[in-house]
């Protein structure tokens, strides 16, 4: 653990490096490094800059508008945010939903893990990945990847559409639909719908499957470089189905701790609050869940795809399972621990959706005409799914008039607030400590960041894409020098 | 035989009937003027003013102007159409529009008009007023944020409803929709879903609760055909018509 480095015992006497912004990720964050005379490291963090306030003003907003209105925090993965939104008004209106609602909602939100996956592998990560952290900055980016390997970034690009296209028919719209409401859906699948998604399906399980093996073959070409690069023991956090599987939309708590022992199974999320609680630092709009049971010095941990993938019992769709039994096996089990097994894990993941947008695809209930349900009202609704980026949780209060009086949204990467300063502390240590400062060398602390995938701006329900800046001050706090990137990595 | 004489508008050649104004003339052959306040089921109000034209070279609310033999009607030119882009500003800065989250986006009569005008800016900087919800009814939800003024609601439960539930109180900048109860909250009217004034607002201020999104993006009223050749299939219609009206029809 580097925690000793969040924060330095004497700052006065240091100089400071900001990385503003962090680039090709969501939002907007900086990191900041103190460093004394030697270069060597006193203090590493992962400061998000934004601040947005969706839980505040959705206060006094009618609960039916909340699916809607909260998926504005984010345009990569809006569905998230839709269908987290409207689990909780499932039970404000005390719904069941129909098999029809729920898995046109399941289709929407494979549809999105799908696009958002592609989008953070092939056009976030794969310049760091293909040339190298270090590489020329120029070509460090989706460009670059066209130019030199055409193929794979032309996959990307149709993997995301094709998901976009999915999430289109079910939702309405490609970005911020309306198709998920409170007790169901507003409208099913039709057979040219089916048909038309039918079309693409094979060739996008094909090139998922492909990147599977790109993550595999990166590596099989790095082992050390990713085997440890920013690699941390952590507990970890994520939904799984009632039989132990991997399930993106529904399920219970799984807690882990860092040696793989069950803290919490099945866990129901609707008293979320008794097993987490969020921590506030003075540094950062993000705040800092941990575990109740561990306290906030012990109890972080890690969502997202690494967890999920490595937590669960199976994967329920067979190619899927089988490339994670062969993730789980690489080398000892060496990639399913390091950071940078984020990418690989993310890859089974995508091949999981399309296995699953291929299922129900299949499935005539997506025909069906019985949309919405609604039971007993409830004052107080919770709703929880996988998002891409980890587990997703949204809680409303509902008052007797309708109007919403209370909302806490705890989203993906503000669980993985901590351990995204660990991973950059980690490297930090390994590649920074005691060296001149280049892009290059800087980049690594992205690079860190980027396996997260993470939202900053779903985060911190804040405004932006998120870039990062790298500031050097004098001993007394004058800045010297900074080093600023834009979201579009300029 | 009836007495049918005409005027000319944008260059077409317009029939209208005694006691008839230049925008019901007009939508009853088929030529769109835009318009808010407007509606063929009630007396014309004038207030909008989105339905302005140019008249024998005067500016006049087409709503109110009545239809004279050999008038020359200029109205789809770039000079009233630039000053109802204006207008729309003016509408949606003065409120709290916020379309992205809005259940009557794809029905929302300003909205519409905003696209088939072409406002592609704010143009103004907006007012943000604040004007909490009236949510005390049980069925009915008041969102004043969304409230342009058009005193549809107002004339609907005065004129059909009988009820007077609606007005508008104090002036300029000020004046804002009110609701006539002592306490001054919806649930101490007698207002119903039934009534006309339920299905008249142009905008998302009188919805009927729990209904939200349940309409698909796609199949909304605006999401088809723009307001311009929607309003033709509602528009012949006189002001004494009476009955339902196909704008209002599915709204409530």
């Amino acid at each position: 653990m580097n925690s000793e480095l969040e924060t330095a015992a004497h700052p006065e006497n240091l100089r400071r490096i900001a990385i503003e912004p962090v680039s090709r990720v969501e939002g907007h964050g900086k990191v900041t490094l103190l460093l004394d005379e030697n270069d060597r490291i006193h203090q590493v963090r992962l400061h998000i800059v934004e601040f947005r306030g969706f839980e505040k003003f959705v206060q006094g907003r009618p609960y039916w508008e909340a699916p809607v209105m909260v998926q504005r925090l984010c345009g990569i993965c809006p569905v998230s945010h839709h269908l987290a939104a409207s689990k909780a008004m499932d039970m404000i209106v005390g719904a069941t939903l129909t098999p029809t609602a729920e898995k046109v909602r399941r289709l929407m939100h494979y549809g999105q893990m799908l696009q958002s996956h592609a989008l953070h592998f092939f056009h976030l990560c794969s310049p760091d990945l293909l040339f190298g952290f270090d590489s020329d900055v120029a070509k460090r980016n989706i460009a670059g990847v066209a130019a030199a390997y055409p193929e794979i970034a032309k996959q990307g690009v149709l993997l995301r559409k094709y998901g976009q296209e999915v999430i289109r028919i079910t939702a309405g719209k490609r970005i911020h639909g309306t198709g998920s409401i409170p007790g169901g859906v507003n409208k099913n699948v039709s057979i040219e719908e089916r048909d038309y998604l039918l079309k693409d399906i094979e060739q996008m399980l094909a090139w998922s499957r492909d990147s599977i093996g790109i993550a595999r073959q990166l590596f099989e070409q790095n082992l050390d470089l990713y085997n440890n690069f920013g690699t941390f023991k952590t507990h970890t956090l994520n939904l799984v189905r009632e039989d132990g599987a991997l399930d993106l939309y529904h399920g219970g708590l799984r807690v882990r701790d860092m040696n793989g022992a069950t803290l919490f199974d099945h866990y129901d999320y609707r008293h979320y609050w008794d097993l987490i609680f969020e921590d506030v630092k003075l540094w950062s709009y993000m705040k800092f869940p941990f575990l109740r049971s561990l306290g906030p010095e012990q109890g972080w941990y890690r969502v997202g795809p690494l967890s999920r993938v490595t937590q669960c019992d199976f994967i329920p769709t067979p190619l899927a399972n089988q490339a994670r039994k062969s993730f789980m096996a690489f080398n000892g089990g060496s990639a399913a621990s390091a950071t940078l097994g984020f990418h690989w894990a993310r890859m089974i993941e995508m091949l999981h959706a399309a296995e699953l947008i291929q299922e129900l695809l299949h499935d005539p209930d997506l025909q069906g005409a019985d949309l919405v349900s609604k039971g007993q009202r409830q004052e107080r609704g919770v709703g929880v799914i996988e998002a891409p980026r980890g587990t997703l949780i949204h809680h409303y209060k509902v008052d007797e008039h309708d109007q919403i009086i209370r909302c806490n949204l705890i989203v993906s990467t503000t669980h993985n607030n901590q351990a995204m300063n660990e991973a950059i502390r980690q490297v930090a240590q390994q590649y920074l400590n005691g060296r001149k400062l280049t892009e290059g060398l800087l980049n690594h602390i992205e690079v860190a960041i980027r396996a997260f995938d993470p939202c900053l701006s779903c985060a911190t329900h804040a405004l932006g894409k998120m870039p990062l800046e790298m500031e050097l001050l004098d001993a007394e706090g004058g800045r010297i020098d900074v080093l600023t990137r834009s979201s579009d990595g300029m | 035989m009836t007495d049918t004489q005409t005027f000319q508008l944008d260059g077409a050649t317009v029939p209208f009937e005694p006691g008839q104004t230049v925008m019901q003339a007009a939508l009853a052959a088929g030529q769109y003027i835009p318009h808010l306040c407007y509606h063929p089921e009630f007396k014309p109000h004038g207030s909008c003013k989105l339905c302005t034209v140019k008249a024998n070279g005067h500016t006049t609310a087409s709503c109110t102007m009545p239809a004279e033999a050999g008038l020359n009607v200029e109205s789809n030119v770039e000079e009233m159409n630039s000053l109802r882009r204006t207008l729309v500003q003016m509408l949606f800065a003065e409120g709290n529009h916020f379309c992205p989250s809005c259940e009557k986006s794809g029905d929302c009569k300003l909205q519409a008009l905003g696209y088939d005008l072409e406002v592609h800016t704010a143009g103004f900087r907006h007012l943000y007023p604040d004007r909490p919800l009236d949510a005390s009814h049980p069925d009915i939800l008041l969102d004043f944020n969304r409230c342009i003024l058009c005193e549809l609601c107002v004339r609907a439960s005065s004129e059909v409803d009988g009820k007077n539930v609606f007005a508008l109180s104090g002036r300029g900048i000020a004046k804002h929709l009110i609701v006539n109860a002592e306490s001054g909250l919806l649930k101490d009217t007698n207002i119903a879903l039934t009534d006309k004034a339920m299905q008249v607002c142009p905008v998302g201020v009188i919805l009927k609760k729990r209904v939200g999104f349940s309409v698909p993006i796609g199949e909304r009223r605006y999401d088809q055909r723009p307001i311009s050749a929607q309003a033709l299939d509602d528009a012949p219609r006189q002001s004494d018509a009476g009955g339902s009206c196909a704008a209002c029809e599915g709204n409530p």
